[in-house]
C-alpha cells in the first residue's frame, strides 16, 4: 500500500518539479495576484492597476459559438476576434461560449442573458430562432447575429450579413485570367446559402471573364444554374481536412489549376494538395487573408475572399457601448468594405499585365450596379 | 466484464453456501466503491490538467520556488471556482436541477438501449443512427401533421420515432442473425446512412422551414411539443426516461425474453444447446435497443427549450453525439438499468453545469468531456483504480472474515 502511494506521491513531485521552472515573480508592488484573484472571482472591484480600462468596464459583450466552436479557423473564430479587438481597444468585459451541437443554442444564450451581458452576438443561422426568442423577451439586452438578417418587429436585435458574392467575383475573374489549364475548380463544405454564395460570385466572375476577353475557361465544382456542385459533405464537413484534400484532388485530376474551396478549416486539405503539386496547382482562400491565417501555405494562395465578420461584430459592440444601436442590418459590401479581394502577395508579381487595373474597374462598377450579380444566396 | 469477475471470484466462496448473499452484497459494495473512487480520481486529473492548461495559473506556478503561495492560492481559486460554478449549474437552483434532468433524458433512453445490447453481448455502436432516425420522423410527423390534439399527436410522433429506431436497430439485429454479419461495422455504416440521409432531407423543400433556405427544419406544431412544468426544463422525457428504466428493468429481470437475453449474452453456444432460439434474442435485442436510441431521438425534437418554448428545430447536429455519449453511460451504469439512471443523471449533471462553468469560470467544456472519458476509463479498469488507491483492495479482503462474525 504504502509503495504505490509513494509512487503516486512521487509522479505528483516529479510533475511539480517540471512545472515549476525557477522564474522570477513579478514585482509586489503590481498587485497582480489581487488583480488575478478578483478577475478569475469575475469581480468588478478592480484594484488600482486598471487606468486605462476603467471607464468601460461595467459594459460587457458576450458570444455565444455555433457547433463550430471558436476555434474553427472560420466564421466563429473570425466573429471572435472581432470580440476580442472590442476587448482590447473598449476596455469592454467579455465572455463567451462555446456550443458543441444544436440543441445547446438555445440554453448557452440564456446563460448569458443570466450573466448580465449588455450585448450578445450570436454566430450563425441555426442559433437565428433562439436569438429571435431571447430579443423578445429581453429589450433592455442588444443582441446581434452573423450571417442572419435582422428580425420583423424586433428593435433589439441586428443582422450581420456580408455579400460575398461580390469579393467572389472578382476572385472568379482573377482565376480565369490566371489560369494555364483553362478550367478552375471550387468546391464547398456543405450546402449552405453562406457557401453557395462564394461559388455563385466565383462563377459569374469567370463567365464575365469569358465574355469580355473571349476566353473559354471551365469552372469545376459548381455551377450557378443548376445550384448544384461539389460538397466534401459527411459528419463534418467543415472539419474534414483529408475530405478537402480528395476533393480537391479529385479537381486537380481533371485539369483544375486554381481551386478555391469554401469549407472553413477543411479547406486546408485543398491548400495541402496544393502544395504538393510542386507549384502547378494554387489556390484561392476565403473567410479571411489566408496568406495570413494559414501562413504555412502562403506560397500557394493567390488571394483570398474575406469577409469582415471581426469588423462588422467590432462594430455592433461598439454601438451597442455608445447607445447607438439599431435593428438595421448591416450588410458588408465591397463599398463599406465589409467584404474585399484580399492583397496578392507573393503573387503580386505574377499577375497578368493590367489585371490590378481592371479589378479596380470592375469593383466600381460592381458598387455602381453596372456589373449585376446574382447569386440567390445574396442578403 | 463484471460477469466474468463474479465467475472468478465465486469459487472460493462456494463452500461456505450461507456466506454466500453476503458475498454478493460485498461484492455489490465493492464495485460501488470503485465507481466512487473513479469519480474521484476523474475529478482530481480534471482538476490538474485545468491548472496546466490554464496560462494565468501556469505562469504562477512558473515562480513556485520564489512564492509558493502565488500558485496554491490560484490554483485553488480555479478549482474551486470551476467545480462549485458547475454544481451551480447542474443543482443550484430549481431551474439548474430540470436543466439536468432534461440533459440526462436522452442519455438515459439511449443508454438503457445500449446497456441491453451490452446484455445479449451485443456492441450497439449505432445508437447515434437509431437516434438521428427517430430524430428524423418524430420531428416530421411534428410538423406536417397539423391540427390533431396533444395526447393524439405527441403519441404519434413518439410512436414513428420509435418505430424507426426500432427498424434501424432491427436491420441489423437481423444482419448479424441472418448472415453473422458483425453488429459492431453495421451499426457504424448504418449511423453514416442516417447521417447523409438527415442531411439530404434537410435540402428538400418538405423539410426545410418556411421562408429559409438554410438547412434548418422547421418548428414542430406545439401539439407535438413534450408537456412541461411552467419556466422550467422538466417534461414529460424524463418521465418516459424513468417508465424506460422500469421496463427494462421489468423486461431482463422479470421475463422470458430478459432470461434469454442475458443467457446469449454469457454464451450464445449454450444458450443454443439450452434451445433458445439465439437469431431470434438477437434480432429482438437490436430491434428494442433501436427503440429505446429512437426515443432519444425524438426526445431531441420535441422537448422544448426555456427561452423559446418550442423544441430544438430539425437540423445537422440535432441529436448531438447521444449514440455514442450513451455508450459511456452505460458503461458506467454497468449495463444496469438503475445503474444507467445513475450514470445518465450524473453525465446530464455534468452537461447542464458544463455551461455555467464555461460561463463563470471561463474553464473550456472540454474538461467535462475529459472527466466524463476519465470516469469511464477507470470504471473500465477497476484494477488500475486498486493500484492507485491499494485501500479499495484491502477493504475487499478484511471484509470476507466479517460477514461471517455478523453472521454467528
Amino acid at each position: 500500500m504504502k509503495k504505490s502511494l509513494m509512487r503516486v506521491g512521487a509522479l505528483a513531485a516529479a510533475s511539480l518539479l517540471a512545472l515549476s521552472a525557477c522564474a522570477e515573480p513579478p514585482a509586489e508592488n503590481t498587485a497582480a495576484p489581487t488583480n488575478d484573484a478578483s478577475a478569475t472571482a469575475g469581480e468588478s472591484s478592480a484594484p488600482a492597476e486598471t487606468e486605462s480600462e476603467a471607464t468601460n468596464a461595467d459594459f460587457k459583450a458576450c458570444m455565444v459559438s455555433d457547433f463550430g466552436g471558436f476555434d474553427d479557423k472560420s466564421f466563429n473564430e473570425t466573429s471572435y476576434n472581432g470580440l476580442l479587438r472590442a476587448e482590447e481597444e473598449l476596455g469592454i468585459e467579455v465572455n463567451e461560449i462555446e456550443s458543441n451541437a444544436e440543441s445547446e443554442y438555445a440554453g448557452n444564450i440564456q446563460s448569458m442573458i443570466d450573466e448580465g451581458c449588455n450585448i450578445i452576438v450570436t454566430v450563425g443561422f441555426a442559433l437565428a430562432n433562439a436569438t429571435e426568442a431571447a430579443a423578445k423577451q429581453n429589450p433592455d439586452v442588444d443582441f446581434a447575429i452573423v450571417d442572419f438578417n435582422s428580425f420583423e418587429g424586433v428593435d433589439n436585435a441586428k443582422g450581420l450579413l456580408f455579400n460575398a458574392a461580390q469579393p467572389a467575383f472578382l476572385a472568379g475573374y482573377t482565376a480565369a485570367a490566371m489560369t494555364e489549364t483553362g478550367v478552375v475548380g471550387t468546391f464547398g463544405g456543405a450546402k449552405y446559402p453562406t457557401v453557395t454564395i462564394f461559388m455563385d460570385g466565383f462563377d459569374q466572375g469567370v463567365k464575365y471573364h469569358n465574355e469580355t476577353k473571349g476566353t473559354d475557361v471551365q469552372l469545376l465544382g459548381w455551377s450557378e444554374e443548376a445550384q448544384d456542385g461539389q460538397f466534401i459533405g459527411g459528419n463534418d464537413p467543415f472539419g474534414d481536412i483529408p475530405g478537402g484534400k480528395n476533393t480537391a484532388s479529385t479537381l486537380i485530376s481533371q485539369g483544375a489549376d486554381i481551386i478555391m474551396p469554401v469549407a472553413g478549416p477543411a479547406g486546408q486539405g485543398a491548400l495541402q494538395a496544393a502544395q504538393e503539386s510542386g507549384g502547378k496547382v494554387n489556390a484561392i482562400w476565403v473567410d479571411t487573408d489566408g496568406y495570413e491565417s494559414a501562413s504555412e501555405f502562403g506560397s500557394v494562395i493567390i488571394t483570398s475572399v474575406a469577409k469582415g465578420m471581426d469588423v462588422a461584430v467590432f462594430e455592433a459592440i461598439e454601438a451597442s457601448m455608445n447607445d447607438e444601436f439599431t435593428s438595421e442590418e448591416y450588410i458588408g459590401t465591397l463599398e463599406n468594405e465589409g467584404v474585399a479581394l484580399a492583397p496578392f502577395h507573393d503573387f503580386e508579381d505574377d499577375l497578368p499585365e493590367g489585371l490590378t487595373a481592371e479589378l479596380d474597374d470592375l469593383k466600381a462598377k460592381i458598387i455602381s450596379g453596372e456589373i449585376e450579380i446574382t447569386s440567390p444566396s445574396q442578403p | 466484464m463484471s460477469e466474468a469477475k463474479r465467475v472468478e471470484e465465486a469459487p472460493p466462496k462456494d463452500h461456505k453456501p450461507e456466506t454466500k448473499p453476503k458475498a454478493s452484497y460485498s461484492k455489490w459494495l465493492n464495485s460501488a466503491a470503485v465507481t466512487f473512487w473513479s469519480l474521484v480520481l476523474a475529478f482530481i486529473v480534471g482538476s490538474i490538467v485545468m491548472i496546466i492548461l490554464d496560462p494565468e495559473v501556469g505562469e504562477k506556478w512558473g515562480y513556485f520556488f520564489a512564492r509558493p503561495g502565488d500558485a496554491l492560492g490560484a490554483s485553488w481559486e480555479k478549482i474551486s471556482l470551476t467545480y462549485i460554478s458547475l454544481l451551480q449549474g447542474s443543482f443550484g437552483s430549481w431551474v439548474a436541477f430540470t436543466e439536468t434532468t432534461a440533459q440526462a433524458t436522452p442519455l438515459i433512453l439511449a443508454g438503457l438501449g445500449i446497456a441491453l445490447a451490452f446484455r445479449a453481448g451485443l456492441f450497439n455502436i449505432g445508437g447515434q443512427g437509431q437516434a438521428i432516425m427517430g430524430a428524423i420522423w418524430g420531428a416530421f410527423i411534428g410538423f406536417t401533421v397539423k391540427g390533431l390534439p396533444l395526447f393524439v399527436h405527441l403519441p404519434l410522433v413518439i410512436l414513428v420515432g420509435v418505430a424507426m429506431g426500432t427498424i434501424w436497430g432491427g436491420i441489423v439485429g437481423f444482419l448479424k442473425a441472418k448472415t453473422g454479419a458483425h453488429e459492431v461495422i453495421v451499426t457504424i455504416m448504418m449511423n453514416y446512412l442516417a447521417v447523409y440521409l438527415l442531411q439530404f432531407l434537410l435540402q428538400r423543400p418538405a423539410f426545410m422551414a418556411p421562408g429559409r433556405n438554410d438547412p434548418i427544419g422547421p418548428v414542430v406544431e406545439w401539439s407535438a411539443t413534450m408537456p412541461r412544468l411552467a419556466g422550467s426544463r422538466l417534461h414529460l422525457g424524463f418521465l418516459l426516461a424513468l417508465l424506460a428504466v422500469v421496463l427494462v428493468w421489468w423486461i431482463l429481470e422479470r421475463t422470458t425474453l430478459g432470461l434469454r437475453i442475458q443467457a446469449v449474452g454469457l454464451n450464445p453456444h449454450a444458450a443454443a444447446v439450452a434451445g433458445i432460439n439465439v437469431s431470434r434474442v438477437t434480432i429482438v435485442t437490436m430491434a428494442i435497443s433501436g427503440a429505446l436510441a429512437g426515443m432519444a431521438g425524438v426526445n431531441a425534437v420535441t422537448a422544448p427549450e426555456l427561452i423559446t418554448s418550442f423544441p430544438t428545430q430539425l437540423s445537422v447536429g440535432i441529436v448531438g453525439a447521444i449514440g455514442f455519449d450513451a455508450i459511456t453511460v452505460a458503461l458506467l451504469g454497468r449495463s444496469r438499468p438503475v445503474g444507467v439512471l445513475l450514470a445518465g443523471l450524473l453525465f446530464g449533471a455534468l452537461k447542464a453545469g458544463a455551461r455555467t462553468m464555461q460561463v463563470r469560470a471561463n474553464t473550456p467544456s472540454d474538461l467535462v468531456d475529459l472527466i466524463q472519458a476519465l470516469i469511464v476509463l477507470f470504471v473500465a479498469a477497476p484494477a488500475f483504480v486498486m493500484w492507485v488507491l491499494p485501500f479499495l483492495r484491502q477493504r475487499k479482503t478484511s471484509r470476507t472474515p466479517k460477514p461471517k462474525a455478523v453472521a454467528a
